[in-house]
């Protein structure tokens, strides 16, 4: 009687391990998607019983409540209740509880049990609970609550054994009793009566966690061990990631100039080499840094670490118009802004989120970089000291850093005052405990966002690198013409176009031109800049270039540039992904027409200063 | 007296909580996270930067509260 295929919806408390346990269920084999409209992410996989029964496990979004505060949230007690369209009601819901943390979770299961549909009980994180020597009368439980328990341990091979045996010969009885629901302190009452007659626990918190959290929420060492991570991270994401990013780079290039060299000379062999291998190259070339990124955040995810990194900046954030969990997505934006911005899901509150989205961008990603060291480069005296301390390029690089983030910090600030709602932001931030985090927990999330990563830009920034080869090399230069080939081409006529708008930037049309594929990924300003000076690419002639550009821009136009680049409206990815998450174009303008003033006020003003006193 | 008077480290046990506004979202889910009359409480600690948001232990969990939030919660001090 139990072959038939079961829909199971796994639900529960944040932190109550329903990932963990899913991933142990379905073995990593999942299919992660969004709900419709909504960026809240929806996980479904499925697994064979003993049995062979088929379940189709879903994987609902953390939830305090029913009383839905959040997308999140609604999203699951929508599907609990049936209500969501285009959503069967599942045969069986999984009410997953944190063995140590019954106070908090046991009110969630009693309120789902309320609902009227059929549950059973995963207590969670037994090994935890044990360890604390908490002990729980599972026969009693059961009895109380009228509903079957099983234990789990989501983290160890083979912990989810007795919900497997469960589900296994799980029968779908023909109706429970619906109770109407109950006002919020008699769940309470209830749960505190269960807890009486069921758990003894020594201690209501972890012993472990205390004192790891005396030093790591320290007004004064606290900051100073987020500072470290910080800078730990870092230098992980440039001495090991840039490494492998230049390698990938490299290495697709040389195979495009293999493929390159089978083709025919001509168009096409121009657009597989430059247009295909280089766009690829770019877009992989960005992977290893992501992961590493990623790695450490998800290591610092899955340790627990991260929201008391948010609970110390929270104030700070707040005077700026943010919230402590902006910082996470902030820090990611440093990389670059689209993990940054997808990683905004962490924020509940719209608002926060949105404001958060809006001043990413103005990280400095890495992409920034080589277009930032080109002009570093050629116009800033290298051996400059200042107060004989800093070198003077160095602390170029650091003030353009510093700009990024007060500029952040500006827009932030002018956000919530303009703001017409003013209603409460809350925080209500629960602090997990700490765990180690598990190698395949990590890989499982590493694969998750990696290919989540790709799938996304590798469409968009193919197809504009292919546009860009295209405009700057048709229509080919005529008989006999001495100029560049790109003067004569559609690029050249939308740089002389574009100079009108940019000449008070002090940039010419060469600059104006590279501003257009820099839009789809920054770095290319470099390639572009040395393609339209018809010096030939590559980081030999990084200096052939500088040459170049100090022949024919002045100090002032190479300032205003790099100003232009700290608050420019970029990338094309960015925006893109800004309008998956929030799946409005309004956003997408506003943030990038507020790029695009600040940028243009910005550099008019740095252009005319310099100007001034050189 | 409210959560958010007492001092790093007190210890005291809820009376009710608050609404700020007529049916208060975040009143509402306070109370559902656990806020509830005769509930210990203890605040943890306070954040840097002036002590806001406070680190409030109910049951097995810690939250992170904003005074604004804390503000909403009546409390009575323990004798002990
Ligand atoms: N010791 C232990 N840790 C667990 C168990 N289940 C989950 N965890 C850890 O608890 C943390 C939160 O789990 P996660 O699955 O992300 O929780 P979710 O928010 O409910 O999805 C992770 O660091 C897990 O590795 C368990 O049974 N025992």
């Amino acid at each position: 009687m139990s072959t038939a295929s079961l829909r199971v919806a796994l639900v529960g408390n944040p932190n109550c391990g329903k990932t963990a346990l899913f991933n142990q269920l379905t073995g990593g084999r999942q299919k992660v998607a969004n709900y419709a409209g909504v960026t809240v992410e929806r996980k479904e996989g499925r697994f064979t019983s003993h049995s062979g029964r088929q379940v189709q496990l879903l994987d609902l979004p953390g939830a305090y409540s029913l009383e839905a505060t959040s997308p999140d949230e609604r999203i699951t007690r929508d599907v609990l209740l049936g209500r969501y369209p285009g959503e069967a009601v599942p045969d069986l819901i999984v009410c997953v509880a944190d063995a140590t943390n019954l106070r908090l979770h046991l009110r969630f299961v009693l309120e789902v049990c309320r609902q009227g549909r059929p549950v059973v009980l995963a207590l969670n994180m037994m090994d935890a609970a044990r360890k604390r020597g908490i002990a729980i009368d599972i026969p009693a439980l059961q009895q109380r609550l009228g509903l079957p328990v099983v234990q789990t341990v989501a983290v160890k091979r083979g912990g989810a054994q007795a919900l497997i045996e469960l589900v296994d010969g799980y029968v779908i009885p023909a109706a429970i009793p619906h109770e109407s629901p109950a006002p919020a302190s008699d769940l309470h009452a209830e749960v505190r009566s269960l807890l009486a007659a069921t758990v003894t626990m020594p201690r209501a918190t972890d012993s472990t966690d205390d004192a790891i959290d005396r030093w790591a929420l320290h007004p004064v060492f606290g900051l100073a061990i987020l500072a470290l991570v910080m800078f730990l991270v870092f230098q992980a994401v440039y001495s090991i990631g840039k490494p492998m990013t230049d390698a990938i780079g490299d290495g697709v290039g040389w195979i495009g100039g293999l493929a390159g060299g089978v083709l025919p000379d001509g168009p096409l062999r121009g657009l597989v080499s430059d247009g295909l291998f280089g766009g690829l190259g770019t877009v992989l070339g960005f992977l290893p840094e992501i992961l590493v990124l990623f790695l450490f955040i998800i290591v610092l995810e899955e340790s627990g670490y991260l929201p008391r990194a948010a609970f110390l900046l929270d104030r700070l954030m707040v005077s700026v118009g943010l919230t402590g969990r902006s910082f996470i997505p902030l820090l990611s934006s440093f990389a670059c802004a689209i993990p940054g911005v997808m990683g905004t899901r962490s924020i509940t509150d719209p608002r926060d989120r949105l404001v958060t989205m809006m001043v990413a961008p103005l990280m400095t990603c890495s992409a920034r970089l080589p277009v930032y060291a080109l002009l570093i480069g050629a116009f800033i005296p290298a051996h400059r000291q200042i107060m004989g301390l800093f070198n003077l390029q160095g602390l170029v690089l650091f003030l353009l850093y510093a700009l990024g983030i007060v500029g952040a910090m500006a827009v932030g600030w002018v956000l919530k005052r303009s703001h017409r709602d003013k209603t409460e932001h809350a925080l209500m931030m629960e602090l997990p405990s700490y765990r180690l985090p598990k190698a395949r927990d990590i890989a499982i999330g590493l694969w998750e966002r990696g290919t989540i990563f790709l799938k996304r830009l590798t469409g968009v920034i193919l197809a504009l690198t292919v546009l860009m080869w295209v405009l700057s090399t048709f229509p080919a230069p005529p008989a006999g013409a001495v100029g560049p080939a790109i003067d004569y081409s559609f690029a050249g006529y939308i740089g002389r176009a574009l100079q009108h708008l940019f000449a008070p930037l002090g940039f010419n049309w060469q600059i104006s031109l590279s501003l257009i594929p820099a839009f789809a990924a920054r770095e290319t300003a470099v390639a572009a800049l040395a393609t339209v000076y018809a010096v030939s690419g590559g980081d030999a002639n990084t200096a052939g270039l500088g040459q170049a550009l100090t022949a024919h821009i002045t100090l002032a136009s190479s300032i205003s540039l790099m100003v232009w680049f700290a608050f420019a409206p970029q990338c094309m990815s960015t925006l893109a992904v800004i309008r998956r998450e929030t799946q409005s174009w309004r956003t997408v303008a506003l943030s990038f027409s507020y790029m695009f003033v600040l940028a243009y006020a910005a550099s008019l003003l740095t252009y005319h200063l310099v100007e001034w006193f050189s | 007296m409210y959560l958010s008077d007492l001092p790093k480290g007190a210890a005291a046990t809820v009376e009710h909580v608050e609404d700020a506004t007529a049916s208060d979202a975040i009143a509402q889910r306070l109370r559902d996270l656990g806020f509830v009359h005769g509930e210990p409480v203890r605040i943890v600690t306070h954040a840097p930067w002036g002590g806001d948001p406070l680190l409030v232990q109910i049951g097995s969990t810690r939250f992170a509260l904003r005074r604004r939030e804390a503000r909403r919660i009546v409390v009575s001090k323990e004798a002990a």
